[in-house]
């Protein structure tokens, strides 16, 4: 596979060491920073606080032992590295936090937020499992309770002028997350799903977001110019693989790369950190009821029901021109392993699209048995494809 | 064109030639080097068809040990092989079921013996040929006594599936004075429910074909059988289904 670089992707790959660096000096003139650890926290109020969001480590195997001497092995490899990160202080952005926010999406988080409360002052917001009106009125007084807290804690005025440009700015960041990843409609791709990955992980852990932004427009230009001239890792005839289920990231891609060793093309990530993410906040009269109900509207299988993930999916398989789906789902993470009976089905009912469950965790005990089953999925849709 | 499949499993590595029918067949253990048996098993089912290797045209791969051998022309996974193979000797199969040395698999396949959809046992050894192993040797019987003294016997309950709490359960159960037969029958009821769960995970429909090494055992047979409520087809030489397969692909290529 020859991998097409562009001098914007080598950038994006050495940002997270140069992030470290660059919030450290935000902190020494004074910035307060606040540390997130999933897509239900709304950034927009951080923002308007005068604070830096920040993504927290939880994505690499590394920091699991340490994690495991306190919490379940049993549990999550996301939940186990998230805790061991900051149990081992290994995560800069963690350490750099002056605030945590979390949310109670499932169960072993919300228990394991308790924990972290110990180290660092933490935020929990009570995020409803349920996307109706009585739901969004309760979850705006948790918006509401969020900033009395940012108030108070940063000692600032979160005003409707700042929270207005914050919408703005994250709408914006949200809108050149999606041109980046609409590049990879093209067929071929014009890189590797490992290498969008990498960029949507990396531009995570950005200080100055209008930098970021600019930074992932350039590499859309770049990439819509690579697919232009036909410059692409794939042919015409290889399996694109849209990747649901689990947050993955850096450190937990292992199937991501097997699907691209193998000789499939990550085409789309229906996950937390990639396509779930770009959908705005459309501003109402009442701004903060706009961010609520963009928040709340996330398809993450701690809602119940959550049809909004089946819907997502279904137009994502027809717009990136999806021939197999993978449903990545970690060990011990119940929502998302219970779930995937739906998506099968939901799949299957509608456009018959190929589809394989998958559930590992962070280590690379099973990559063999991975293996079969991934190449062999390849090869059915092969079979498929060929007539 | 004569096409050889070599099937490197985990416990046995299997070959068949083909050129529009078998015409060779070998098995020999894998044993600790996966490339020497491929090789093994290919030069002893060309001895037997007293073919010379130049005239064999394509050798396909496949097995966890397909990796490991310069020989291939082409590698492909033991899933699409088995429904391949199953397909050819049965083609009314729409499931197979394959329970190999250290994996156990459930593939819908359609009218034209392609892959529609597949399940697989986890990383353990529940449900495979290696737990029916290690029982047997905890009881001291071979595989083929397993399954003659379970035939008839009221299975006794083992509710561990991991081959390793599985081996504590039996010893408690002897130390309680149960009978070996219901024990042995226990164990061929307890990979039956194994497999029954698989099967659940995809659409099982149309005739049966039971593949791979653990099929020989008749008992095992009856288990799955009687577990599925319907009658399963065992093919007369169920080790060799994936092999056959490959050379399937290799002869149709």
């Amino acid at each position: 596979m020859s991998e097409p670089c562009t001098p914007t992707l080598l950038k994006i790959n050495a940002l997270r060491e140069r992030n470290a660096i660059a919030l450290k000096v935000a902190k020494d003139h004074g910035r307060k920073v606040v540390g997130t650890y999933c897509l239900f926290s709304p950034v927009e109020l951080i923002v308007a606080a005068g604070a830096i969001p920040v993504s927290l480590c939880g994505t690499s195997p590394t920091p699991i032992p340490a994690a495991e001497k306190v919490l379940p092995r049993s549990l999550c490899p996301l939940i186990k590295s998230s805790y061991g990160f900051a149990l081992t202080d290994t995560c800069p952005f963690f350490h750099f936090s002056d605030l945590l926010l979390a949310e109670t999406t499932c169960d072993g988080k919300k228990k394991m937020y308790e924990l972290l409360g110990k180290m660092k002052p933490l935020h929990l917001m009570q995020l409803p499992q349920v996307q109706d009106e009585a739901a969004l009125e309760y979850w705006i007084l948790e918006l509401k309770r969020l900033i009395s807290r940012l108030e108070q804690e940063f000692s600032v005025q979160i005003t409707p002028e700042r929270l207005a440009s914050a919408v703005m700015l994250l709408n914006e960041e949200r809108r050149s997350l999606k041109a980046l990843q609409d590049v990879m409609k093209r067929k071929p791709a014009p890189i590797t799903g490992i290498d969008l990955l990498t960029v949507l992980h990396n531009r995570g852990f950005t200080v100055d977001k209008r930098e970021a932004i600019e930074l992932v427009n350039r590499l859309t230009a770049e990439l819509t110019e690579l697919a232009e001239r036909g410059v692409s890792p794939f042919d015409n005839t290889t399996p694109r693989i849209l990747l649901t289920g689990v947050p993955v990231g850096v450190g937990s891609d292992k199937v991501v790369r097997l699907v691209e060793e193998l000789g499939g093309s990550v085409v789309c990530f229906e996950s937390c950190g990639a396509y779930k993410k770009v959908d705005p906040v459309v501003p109402g009269a009442d701004l903060l009821r706009s961010i609520a109900e963009k928040y709340l509207r996330i398809p993450c299988s701690c809602m119940s029901p959550n049809h909004g993930r089946l819907s997502l999916l279904e137009r994502l398989v027809d717009e990136f021109q999806v021939d197999g789906v993978i449903d990545l789902t970690w060990q011990g993470c119940h929502t998302y392993n219970v779930e995937s009976l739906s998506v099968k089905h939901h799949l299957q009912q509608g456009a018959g699209t190929p589809f394989l469950q998958i559930e590992t965790d962070y280590s690379e005990s099973d990559t063999e048995q991975l293996r079969v089953r991934i190449e062999a999925f390849l090869e059915m849709i092969g079979a498929r494809l060929g007539g | 064109m004569i096409a050889a499949g070599i099937d490197i499993g985990s416990t046995g590595t299997k070959a068949v030639l083909f050129d529009g029918e078998i015409r060779a067949t070998a098995v020999v253990p894998t044993g600790w080097d996966p490339a020497g048996a491929g090789l093994a098993a290919f030069r002893q089912a060309l001895d037997a068809a007293g073919i010379a290797e130049e005239a064999v045209g394509r050798v396909v791969g496949t097995g966890y040990g397909r990796v490991s051998l310069p020989l291939f022309d082409k590698k492909v996974t033991e899933i699409t092989c088995h429904a391949r193979g199953a397909h050819f000797l049965h083609p009314e199969t729409r499931t197979v079921l394959d329970i190999g040395g250290q994996d156990s698999k459930v593939i819908s396949v359609d009218a034209g013996g392609k892959v529609v959809e597949f399940a697989m046992n986890d990383k353990c050894a529940a449900g495979t040929g290696r737990f029916l192993q290690v029982m047997a040797g905890v009881l001291g019987l071979s595989l083929e006594e397993l399954g003659l003294i379970a035939a008839g016997a009221e299975p006794a309950r083992i509710s561990s599936m991991c081959a390793v709490f599985a081996e504590s359960e039996i010893i408690g159960l002897l130390a309680q004075g149960v009978d070996k037969g219901r024990i042995a029958a226990g164990v061929f009821h307890a990979i039956a429910t194994r497999v029954q769960g698989l099967a659940g995970k995809v659409s099982v429909s149309g005739d049966i074909t039971f593949s791979g090494g653990v099929a020989l055992n008749p008992a095992i047979c009856r288990a799955i059988g009687s577990g599925l409520a319907v009658e399963i087809r065992v093919p007369a030489a169920p080790q060799l289904v994936g092999a056959l397969g490959a050379a399937l692909v290799g002869y149709e290529a």
